[in-house]
């Protein structure tokens, strides 16, 4: 008789309570897979960073060697960071200006401004293989678009992506085509800016020019920094058109960060080896945003400061 | 910019003055809309020019590719080629059917996990929620490179590299950027629906399946448009899981076709290409507006 008790039956749970298990319940799927798939391999592999694993063999504790051989035993490495930071500083500076020019075209309100915004998203919704592999055909030296184009105004073109010196461009070219993406974003931000700030700017006698420089451009300027952030770190990722175009080649021209710790995983077998690059890159990207964090405060300007602080 | 400075007032009615004013304003505009043009339609050519020249080499003969100047519209057209290119040296129908087994799955996978994450983050209460909801934000930032090994380690030695498993189970646990969507499109539900339909007897999860997910179907779509392109796009998961040819989606087997014939078969390849990336054309023109709603709602470009 008394065991029973044990067992009482549990008492009905209070709203909030049921409230809050319900909770659980709905974000469990997501919990789970934050588990399993984000911060537990977060952790992993900075663990596997620490071994001299190859997949196969029986894992060794190394210490830091991983990250000692980066700048002792790698002789890619260093070429590998300046050729990413060519690719990421060039397609980012090029496309924050390109995508800030044509979200303005495309804010300007003259007939049929929908179509034309729908044609210059659309290279951005279509990366991929097979994107890839046509821009490798424009590329073409002899037959390609590019320097077809190029013939006509008496340019004779380089051979692109079989040259050391213009593989790098061509892939930043490349990039550009997809400043639909940006320009979206920054469109939304145009948009948002109050009209009544423009009329005061009229009433003080400002030009279209001092218009763009004291009043779009500081309302604009918390998108711009997200888009800059949002940027770097996608480039600092680019592979699918590395691995298709150029395999990192001619020579090493092309070859950059996560295309390096590709080869390194799964062509090389060194798990560990690229576990410390990429717990590297993390740390990169995470450093540079927080220097954009930074900068910015000396450069954004955010609506309601002043009641945040 | 629509100009706001008024029209010089005085006498009552339109004078001579007026009419003048009118009519260089209107030139004005006109000038405007005219240098707009000058910009805007020689780049979206330029846009649209690497498709027309896709198109164009998959529908040339291959003497006719490497023809210098080259001829922008081919004569006569080789429909042929969609044909040849499809059928005549990898199996592109089977990979379609993977292609799509993996991309139907990971759709529905992505609005079943995310909608759920997504409710829970916009309408229940509950403690840790806001540090919950910040590990979601942050996860969305988090390179997809940093976590790719140890997925492969668990995959491996879970013995699910060479099947779709890889591919197709993750999505059954969520997508940041998914949940953050969604999260903030249902925040624009007014809750005193939900209050309605709660005095009405509905529970938690009858509200999101009666009151929340009927209204959020431009939502749904967002995210299942998205979903299809990256999942129709996806390389990288493909070629780090996939061994066996029968197993390769269409982004492999495009790749290894360059690979192998990718020096010759130019127009077959481009072929291809354009069959590939058709699908994708379709979608975004039915669904442009979906486009731009999700990228204003979250600032992200997917």
């Amino acid at each position: 008789m008394r065991a029973t008790r044990l067992f009482r039956r549990p008492r009905p749970l209070t709203l909030r309570a049921r409230e809050e298990l319900d909770f659980y319940l709905a974000i469990s799927p997501w919990a789970i897979g934050f588990i399993v798939f984000g911060g537990g391999p977060l952790v992993a592999s900075l663990v596997m960073s620490l071994t001299d694993w190859t997949g196969l063999t029986t894992r060794h504790w190394v210490g830091v060697q991983n990250y000692v051989a980066m700048v002792t035993a790698d002789r890619d490495f260093f070429t590998v960071l300046r050729n990413t930071f060519y690719y990421s500083f060039g397609s980012v500076s090029l496309g924050v200006v390109l995508s800030l020019a044509v979200a303005l075209l495309m804010n300007q309100k003259v007939p049929g401004i929908n179509v034309f915004r729908t044609l210059y998203y659309l290279p951005a919704v279509t990366s991929g293989v097979a994107i890839a592999i046509m821009f490798a055909w424009i590329f073409n030296p002899q037959v390609g678009l590019i320097n077809f184009l190029l013939s006509l105004i008496g340019i004779k073109g380089p051979l692109w992506l079989a040259s050391q010196q213009w593989a790098m461009p061509a892939l930043i070219l490349m990039s550009l085509w997809g400043v639909g993406g940006n320009m979206v974003v920054l469109l939304a931000g145009l948009q948002g800016v109050p009209e009544e700030l423009y009329d005061a700017a009229k009433v003080d006698g400002a030009g279209k020019w001092r218009e763009f420089l004291h009043v779009t451009l500081p309302m604009i300027s918390p998108v711009v920094f997200f888009i800059i952030i949002t940027s770097i770190i996608s480039t600092f990722q680019v592979f699918e058109n590395v691995y298709i175009m150029t395999r990192g080649g001619p020579g090493t021209a092309t070859r950059v960060y996560v295309f390096h710790l590709y080869q390194n995983a799964f062509e090389y077998q060194k798990m560990g080896y690229a576990s410390a690059l990429a717990w590297v890159l993390f740390l990169i990207i995470l450093g540079l945003t927080w220097l954009q964090l930074r900068a910015s405060r000396y450069w954004v300007y955010y609506e309601f400061e002043g009641e945040t602080r | 910019m629509s100009s706001t400075t008024a029209a010089p007032q005085g006498q009552r009615g339109i004078t001579l003055r007026s009419v003048r004013w009118y009519r260089r304003k209107a030139v004005r505009e006109l000038a405007r809309v005219v240098c707009v043009y000058i910009l805007i339609v020689p780049g979206a050519i330029l846009l649209l020019l690497p498709f027309l020249w896709m198109l164009s080499t998959a529908l040339k003969l291959p003497k006719q590719i490497f023809v210098f100047p080259p001829q922008l519209i081919p004569n006569p057209p080789q429909w042929r080629n969609f044909v040849d290119g499809w059928t005549k040296y990898v199996p592109f129908t089977l990979y379609l059917r993977n292609t799509l087994i993996i991309t139907g799955n990971n759709i529905l996978g992505n609005l079943f996990s995310c909608c759920l994450a997504a409710y829970g983050f916009a309408r229940l209460r509950a403690r840790g929620k806001d540090v919950l909801f910040l590990l979601v934000l942050g996860t969305m930032m988090l390179p997809f490179w940093v976590t790719l090994i140890p997925q492969y380690v668990l995959f491996s030695r879970l013995r699910w590299t060479n099947t779709f498993l890889p591919l197709t189970v993750p999505a059954w646990f969520g997508w940041p950027f998914f949940i953050f969507l969604l999260r903030q499109f249902f925040m624009t539900i007014p809750r005193d629906l939900d209050a309605a339909a709660r005095i009405d007897g509905c529970s938690t999860w009858g509200i999101l399946w009666r009151i929340i997910l009927p209204l959020s179907k431009p939502a749904l779509a967002t995210v299942a448009v998205f979903a299809f392109i990256g999942n129709w796009n996806n390389f990288l998961s493909p070629l780090i899981y996939l061994r066996d040819q029968d197993k390769y989606t269409l982004a492999i087997g495009l790749q290894r076709f360059q690979g192998v014939h990718g020096n010759m078969q130019y127009h077959h390849m481009m072929a291809v290409s354009t069959l590939i990336v058709l699908p994708i054309l379709v979608v975004y023109f039915l669904a442009q507006r979906l486009f731009v709603r999700g990228i204003v709602m979250t600032g992200m470009k997917g």
